[in-house]
């Protein structure tokens, strides 16, 4: 019985692997019979040696590590800044009742349709990145802090006061664990949508990052070069996420 | 016995806020506490007995009326809530040190610390475990371990024995009365138990039906140490027939 429910857990830990393995034999057939040119369907062959060519030129690091910087920085600053405000609006409902209008207010500005502006103020730089990306992340880690810290069981508050901790200690010791499940998930959405937040300011303009290498490929008619960059995006979007997991199972142990 | 006392209650009322005018928790408590003593309270259930411990421990303020104690012995605390109240993401051991961490005690005395407490309360074995893989008693007794561990002046215990087994309970009353006398402490217990509180109190207070008021205000003169045997004396029949009649 364990041994059956043993191999049928490996089974199913290879099968996402194989269903990837199966999706390039069929990608080749499609390419195969549909006779496209290679400017609109490559044949997983002609990515592959895409790939190895920008990898080998370097460029390929070099954007996807521009990119990452501005994923990695707009995460930063986006969650920094949601965190905080965010805890502030959890502990006073007079706050709460001051910044909500704009907040709901500036959820209604989908952020893709004033990148155009941000990048003219900004400039076509790393900066008009970061401050997409922390303006896509800002919001869901928002909203996730707020409902993580109020609720933070009051009885625990009880003792914390009755055992006289201070401010600092309460948030230590008793707000920052007892949300940080809550946290990790806005953690984890908001890393996905950083993603998506810098590659919207590099399609904007931009001379470097994996979405600078999106349009210069499309540009080029290299539309290899379009399916390298988008893999890598994906990479880089799994990479994050599986970091933001792993955080969770080092930190929330005592939850399952 | 000090004639000055270490805890005065002065015209308690607590009202909480809602919708109508607010719901009276307390009205109008006086009362005072020698240090060493042992007193117990007992009510029908919402009487407000949570809530007289709460404005006692500073957690909540009064609405009306006065709390004064005597020297900081506000300042050492040590409370057991009516459920364990343990922080699920620590372990047993983690949790009985809370209050020696908050006070910034060095890692080593923590541990000895908390070690005797897990063996005070039996808990030997179970240092790692986290509070979801204990049974209600068991969460029960690290609530008081931790209540205990930072040697408190004063004692607020919220029916803290009522999710433990017959066996247990009475091995915890042997050993709070024997901490209480060891190391003079003064401590207030809600209860709802007449005999748990013959047998551990000095004085029992009986609350009246929301808004609480103190209905009665019986000193428990058994002598001590109180043995099992006592509970058939004729004695602690009047007290427990006092306790009874004054409880709605
Ligand atoms: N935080 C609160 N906000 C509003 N009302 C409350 C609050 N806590 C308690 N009350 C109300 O105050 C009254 C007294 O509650 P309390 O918890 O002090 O009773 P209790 O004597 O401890 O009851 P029990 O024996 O059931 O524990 C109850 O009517 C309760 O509904
Ligand atoms: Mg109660």
């Amino acid at each position: 019985m364990t041994m059956k429910l043993k191999t049928l857990h490996t089974l199913s830990r290879w099968l996402g692997l194989l269903s990837i393995l199966l999706a390039i034999p069929a990608w080749m057939l499609v390419v195969q019979i549909s006779g496209l040119p290679k400017f609109i369907l490559p044949s997983p062959m002609d990515v592959w040696a895409r790939f190895l060519k920008a990898l080998t030129d370097g460029s390929l690091l070099y954007h996807t590590g521009v990119t990452l910087v501005e994923i990695l920085l707009g995460l930063l600053v986006g969650v920094c800044f949601a965190t905080i405000i965010g805890y502030l609006l959890a502990k006073s409902r007079s706050l709460e009742k001051i910044l909500s209008p704009y907040l709901v207010a500036s959820q209604a500005i989908p952020v893709v349709a004033i990148a155009p502006l941000l990048v003219i103020w900004l400039g076509g730089g790393i900066l008009s990145k970061v401050v997409i990306c922390s303006l896509i992340v800002f919001f869901p880690v928002l909203v996730n802090t707020v409902v993580g810290v109020r609720a933070v069981s009051s009885s625990l508050y009880d003792l914390m006061g009755s055992l006289r901790a201070t401010r600092w200690q309460i948030l230590w010791k008793l707000e920052l664990p007892a949300s940080l499940p809550v946290l990790l998930g806005g953690l984890r959405i908001g890393a996905t949508l950083s993603v998506i937040g810098a590659i919207v300011g590099e399609l904007v303009d931009a001379q470097e990052g994996l979405g600078f290498l999106l349009q210069l490929g499309d540009f080029q008619y290299d539309t290899s070069m379009v399916f390298v960059a988008v893999f890598m995006l994906v990479i880089l979007a799994l990479s994050l996420y599986g970091v933001v997991t792993l955080l969770e199972k080092r930190f929330l142990k005592w939850q399952k | 016995m000090n004639p000055k006392p270490i805890l005065s209650v002065r015209d308690l009322t607590v009202t909480y806020p809602d919708n109508n005018g607010g719901l009276d928790a307390l009205d109008n408590i006086s009362f005072e506490m020698h240090p060493r003593e042992f007193v117990c309270f007992l009510g029908p259930s919402g009487s407000g007995k949570t809530t007289f411990l709460r404005v006692l421990a500073g957690i909540l303020p009064p609405t009306s009326g006065r709390v004064s104690f005597m020297y900081q012995h506000r300042q050492n605390i040590g409370m057991v809530f009516q459920q364990a109240n343990l922080m699920p993401w620590r372990t047993v051991m983690e949790n009985i040190m809370l209050p020696l961490e908050l006070r910034g005690a060095g890692k080593i005395k923590m541990e000895n610390m908390a070690r005797e407490m897990i063996s005070l309360v039996g808990l030997k074995g179970f240092e790692g475990s986290l509070p979801r893989d204990l049974s209600g008693g068991m969460a029960q007794r690290v609530a008081i371990a931790r209540a205990l561990i930072h040697d408190p002046d004063l004692l607020l215990l919220d029916e803290p024995f009522a999710s433990l087994d017959a066996l247990t309970r009475e091995r915890m009353w042997m050993e709070l009365s024997r901490i209480w006398q060891a190391k003079q402490k003064t401590v207030i217990m809600v209860t709802h138990s007449i005999n748990e509180s013959l047998f551990l109190a000095d004085r029992v207070l009986v609350l009246t039906k929301r808004p609480g008021k103190i209905k009665l205000d019986l000193k428990v003169d058994l002598p001590r140490p109180r043995t099992d045997d006592m509970r058939y004396t004729s004695h602690f029949g009047k007290l427990a027939k006092k306790l009874r009649a004054a409880i709605e």
